[in-house]
Order: structure tokens, then sequence, then C-alpha cells
């Protein structure tokens, strides 16, 4: 049952990524409006399928690799779908739905394994741990990917040459601005995920910290994102710089949400959240 | 004429305003040879199109009444004018609506004028059923080639480029500060450009002040000192530099400071002064973007070459326009029309006898036949006026109404009636 929505969503996503790519080779608005359409009947077809698993599990669907590759997926699209709201920026989709088809790919390629779900799981903490600190995690997609149109539409401008992308591109105070506007409320549900993990784990292992890998790199993630928005506010710093600083944050927020769970022993690790070895 | 085949002073001579457009219908009017026209008369062109039967004596009165209008002789006149007949004036008019045979390919004004032109026309009620319906092609095809190619996409003009460049820096122009340093023609462009573009503020400094206070009435500015350009660097966020000024008079070390000051909004050069107002290293400062005339110059550039080859591509959507009106004229004829009625009514005929027939099993081939006949003589009768009608306006002047009107009102053009020509 739920294997046919997790399906659909993967077609779904599939066809408004090339709808998108197709938007940003012919610049035909139309073929926009029809991939966000597609995208949004993914993006309820996605919630389905989350809400199946959630009601069988008995927990959020983010224990195993698997599904935390579809629920990162989903908060990506969910990201993309407020932010263009509120910014209009039908070209953000050419960019972020590929990259959420992607994980989906990824996602439907790893078998289904039965996993064992601990009682601490069942904590009403931790789907809000899981939710805040995942959609963070799409909203620092969005400001990753507003960094690197930022500075290929600078780029394009310093240096005089107006290639392809200049027309397809709006302009960098946009770009700036909804860089700011993401990390902003990135930073915001980072730290709320922060906040409600450590209460899960003082639920679930008795204390609040307790220097775990995943941890330390969540507060290093944070530290950084909080340098990057001081630098911001007090600072005045904006631009390239900002940009930059954006996509550097997002390589060690990669590098907390997948290297630590894969390369250093933890309590996060997907081995010892479900109790299985990886496939 | 145009503006490659006519000089701009026979253009001038020849060429009417709209004072003059009731006498010049009036006079061709009088001539008994044309039967439809529509006149045209811009800066780069003058033009008449009309619809004939005998092309020679037609052509003839024209060409004389050009003549008349010039106040010039045929000798000089003919080189310049070009004749265009059947598919090649089709493709004419729609390449002219389209603003392909422009001087500047793609600048949109040639399609408002076209227009008028046409409503002109037809409140003086000089065109018609072939004429609107061209026009109406040429009108959506016009808009489709703008919308489907790049070809009035990105601008060819320096003052233009730079207001587009501010826009893909800024996004909205709205409440920003321009600075206008020196005068000159091309820079008080671009700063008409920015106030279209509701820019909040122009302020305008110049060696003398006076000239500066002149030039700020001039755009509802305000004048400023020459000496006050730093502390105007905090403020402005476009500047535009064109003094004669043979050293650089904005450093690098001046926007540096000025960039900390404004906390790195971003500044936008536009320097069109020759030699630089701007050193080439303030390009190098984040957040600031400098472009001097020779950048402006080579985007200019690159555009028409763009607009050149997506031309390429409008030209294919006039060659398929140019098919499907000709084989619309085609049918606007007498033995067309009345053939495509016939089958029509015989299609309907044959459809109706099928559905009823097939619920009518026990008729015997006697009665079948029987039905069939009266079917067939009912379809005759009626259509026999109606074609008679036809055949007798053949040779009359109305004729191309009337067959508009069957064509319509029988719904016979099913492809490619998508407009209506009224």
């Amino acid at each position: 049952m739920d294997i046919i929505f997790f399906r659909l969503t993967l077609i779904a996503y599939l066809i408004a990524t090339a709808g998108f790519l197709l938007f940003i080779l012919k610049k035909d608005k139309r073929v926009a409006r029809w991939s966000h359409r597609i995208l949004l009947v993914g993006f309820a077809l996605n919630s389905i399928y989350l809400a199946v698993c959630y009601y069988q599990l008995g927990a959020v669907p983010a224990l195993t690799f698997k599904s935390s590759l579809s629920f990162f997926s989903w908060t990506i699209i969910a990201a993309y779908i407020i932010f263009q709201l509120r910014f209009k920026l039908m070209v953000l989709g050419s960019f972020v739905v590929p990259f959420s088809a992607f994980l989906m790919i990824i996602s439907s390629t790893i078998p289904i394994s039965t996993i064992t779900v601990r009682p601490v799981f069942k904590s009403l903490w931790l789907p809000l741990h899981v939710a805040a600190s995942f959609l963070g995690n799409g909203i620092f997609l969005i400001a990753f990917t507003a960094g690197i149109m930022y500075l290929i539409q600078e780029r394009q401008i310093k240096t005089k040459r107006l290639g392809a992308f200049y027309s397809r591109l709006p302009s960098l105070n946009v770009l700036d601005s909804l860089n700011y506007h993401a990390i902003s409320y990135g930073f915001l549900l980072l730290t709320i995920g922060m906040i409600t993990g450590s209460i899960v784990a003082q639920g679930a292992h008795g204390s609040y910290w307790r220097w775990d890998p995943k941890e330390v790199w969540s507060l290093i993630t944070w530290l950084c994102y909080a340098a990057l928005l001081h630098q911001r506010m007090a600072i005045g710093w904006r631009g390239r710089r900002s940009a930059l600083m954006s996509i550097g944050c997002f390589f060690i927020l990669i590098f907390t949400f997948l290297g630590v769970n894969f390369l250093m022993e933890g309590y996060h690790s997907f081995e010892s959240l479900t109790g299985n070895r990886l496939p | 004429m145009n503006h490659q085949t006519a000089p701009v002073e026979l253009r001038e001579l020849v060429g009417f305003g709209r004072d003059d457009i009731d006498e010049v219908v009036n006079a061709i009017r009088g001539f008994k040879d044309i039967k439809e026209f529509i006149v045209l008369s811009t800066c780069n062109r003058v033009e008449i199109l009309f619809t004939t039967d005998r092309e020679k004596q037609a052509k003839e009165s024209v060409i004389a009444f050009l003549c008349r209008l010039g106040g010039t002789t045929r000798g000089e006149l003919e080189p310049a004018l070009y004749i265009h007949e059947n598919q090649d004036a089709i493709r004419h008019i729609f390449r002219v609506g389209a603003s392909l045979d422009s001087m500047v390919v793609g600048e949109p004004q040639i399609l408002g004028q076209v227009k008028e032109a046409y409503r002109m026309a037809v409140d003086r009620k000089s065109s018609s059923v072939i004429l609107n319906r061209l026009m109406h092609r040429t009108f959506s095809l016009a808009k489709k080639i703008r919308t489907e190619t790049a070809i009035a996409g990105s601008p060819v003009s320096i003052s233009f480029a730079a207001v587009e460049l501010a826009k893909k820096i800024f996004g909205d122009l709205e409440g920003k500060h321009c600075l206008l340093i020196g005068a000159g023609e091309m820079a008080e462009l671009a700063a008409r450009y920015l106030l279209n573009n509701r820019i909040a503020k122009i302020l305008v400094t110049n060696r003398t002040f006076s000239r500066a206070v002149e030039l700020a009435d001039q755009f509802h500015g305000m004048a400023v000192s020459f000496d006050e350009i730093d502390d105007q660097l905090l403020a402005a966020d476009i500047v535009i530099t064109s003094t004669s000024s043979p050293e650089p008079i904005i450093t690098s070390n001046h926007v540096r400071m000025a960039m900390r000051g404004r906390k790195n909004k971003p500044l936008f050069f536009i320097d069109i002064a020759v030699p630089r107002d701007v050193e080439p290293e303030v390009n190098g400062i984040d957040n600031v973007f400098v472009y001097d005339i020779d950048d402006l110059k080579g985007i200019v550039e690159f555009n028409i070459s763009q607009r050149k080859g997506e031309a390429v591509k409008a030209e294919r959507m006039v060659d398929e326009e140019v098919i499907k009106f000709s084989e619309w004229l085609r049918t606007l004829d007498v033995v067309p029309t009345i053939r495509a009625l016939q089958d029509k009514c015989e299609r309907i005929c044959r459809n109706e006898l099928k559905k009823t027939l097939s619920s009518l099993a026990d008729l015997t081939p006697e009665q079948r036949k029987g039905v069939e006949k009266l079917t067939s003589s009912i379809m005759k009768k009626v259509l026999n006026d109606p074609i008679l009608f036809l055949k007798r306006k053949k040779a009359r002047a109305s004729r191309d109404l009337y067959l508009d009107v069957t064509r319509k009102l029988f719904h016979l053009d099913q492809n490619n009636d998508d407009t209506n020509p009224k």
C-alpha cells in the first residue's frame, strides 16, 4: 500500500524535474506552471506516503537511511513551496526539484528493511525533533541554492559576459534576500531541532548533552550559521561573501546529516537507531 | 518605399501625416481599379497596401499618385519603390508587422503604427474582407513572434542596456537613488529611463554648478556640488558618470571607503565618459559593479547579433503564416465556395441517413432508395438559390463580402478561421 504512494511520488517528482529543466532551457512559463502543479501533486502523495509510514511504524519514518532520504526530499519540497509563495521564483524549482528527485531515486534503490522501533522513539518530542531538523535542512538547501545562483549571476555581471543564465536568473538583490531569509528561518528551525533533540535525549539516555558526534557536529553547524547571520546583521555582509559562506555552511550541514551517521559511531548512526546493519 | 530603398529626403517628400490622411484616402478611393486599401506612413516607410483585379492599371495609378504626392518625377521615385504581389505582398506585410523589416529589427513601435493605419482604414471603410483578415493575421503573428522568439528580448541601445543591467542588480528600481556626474546626451537618456522605472531621486553634479542646477530641474532632482561626491556615494545606488575629466574622478579608495559606510549595499557605476571617470579596479570591489561605454557597447552588439539569429526563426513562422493565408485566399472564390458548401451538405446528408436507416431496418430496398432520393433532392433545392446567388455575384465588387459571409454562415473554414475578421 505505502509503496504505491512512494512510487507515484517518485514519478511525479521526476516529471516535475523534467518540466523544470525544460523550463530553464526554453524559458516557457507555462511549462513551469505545469511542473509546479505536478510537483504539488507529488508533494501531496509524498505526504500521504509519510503519513501511512508513520501510522504503520508508530514513529517518525526517518530511522533508516532509505526513509530519511525520502523524508528529506519531502522537507525540501515543503521548503521550496513555502519560499515559492513568498518569492515567486519558478527558476528555483529548476535547481531544487532535481536534487529532491535525486534523493528519491537513491532512496528507491535501497531495499526495505524491517526494523524494530524501540519504545523511546515513540516519544512525542521525537517527531518534533526530526521535523524541525529536516525542515531546517531543507530550508538551508534553499539558501545553498540561492547562494549558487547568486554566484553565477554575480560572476556574469562582474566579468561582463552575460551568458545563458543572465536572463534566466533573477536579480542579485532578490537572490541575496532569498539567501538571507532562508538562512534566518533555517537557523530558527535548526535551533528548535537541537533543543527538542536534547529533550528526546534526556528521555532516552538520561542526559541532555553527551558529546555524541552528532551533537558535536550539530553544534559546529549551528555555530557556523550563527556566525554567518552575525556577519550579515552586525557587519553588513551581503552578496558574494554571504553566498560563499552559506555554501560552505551547507557542506558542513551535509556532513552532519550523512557523514556523521555513516563514518562515526554514536547513537544517531542508522545501525544504532534501528538495531540493524545497513544494507 | 522604406529606409532601405529610399533616402530620408525622399521619404519626407512622399510621407504624409495624420492630418493629410483623409485627403490621401479620398484620392485613392477615386481609382476604380483598387478595391480595398490601407495606407501606412511612418518616418521609415510609406506603403500602400491594396487589392485589385487589374494589377497593371492599379499599379500605374498608385505610382502616379505617389509622384503627385511628393511632387517628384517618376524617374526620381521609381528606383526607390518596391512592389510586392500576391504571396510576396502577404509576406511583406507580415514581416513589417513583426518588425522584421525595421531598421532596428524587433523594435516595437512599428506594430503600433500598423495598427493605427488599420484603424484609420476601418474608420474610413477603405479596407474590407481580405485586408481585414490579413491585418488580423498580421497582428496575431506579430504577437506570436514576440512571445515565442527573443527577437525583442534584449535591449539594443546603450542607455537602455544600462538600465536593464541595473534591474538585474537591484531587482526593483523603485526607491533607488541615482547620482549623475557630468552631463551628456547618453547620460541624460539613461537618467530618463531610470525615472520611467520609478527611481526615487536623481542628484546632479557638474563642475559648473549652474549647469547642474539646470539639469536637476529637468529631472525634478537636486543639484549638489562637485566636492560632495564622496558623501553622495554613501546614499546613491546608481552613479552615471560622463565628465570630460582626463583623470578618473572615482578611485577605488573612494569606493572602498564608501562601501564601508553603506554597509555593502550594492553600487552600480555606469561610466559613459571617455577617458573613463571610474578606475577599472573599482569593479574588483565586492558588491560594486562598473560598466564603461565599451562594456555597454559590447552588450548591445551581442544583443543585435542575437536578434538576427532569432529573426531566422521568425522568418520561418512568417512563411508558415503566408501559406495558411494564401490557402484561405484561394478558397475565397466562387467555385471553391460552392463546392465546399455542397460537400458540407452532402456530408450531413450521408451521416444523418446512416443514423436513420440503421434504426429502420425493415425498409425494403426500394423504400430505402426513396428516402435517399428525398434527402438529396431537399438538399439540392435548399442550396439552389444560394448557389445561383453566388454565381451571379461572380463579377461584382461585393463578391468577396458575400463569399466571406457564406463561408462564415456555413462554417466552411474549419481549419483556419480562429480569428474573426471584424
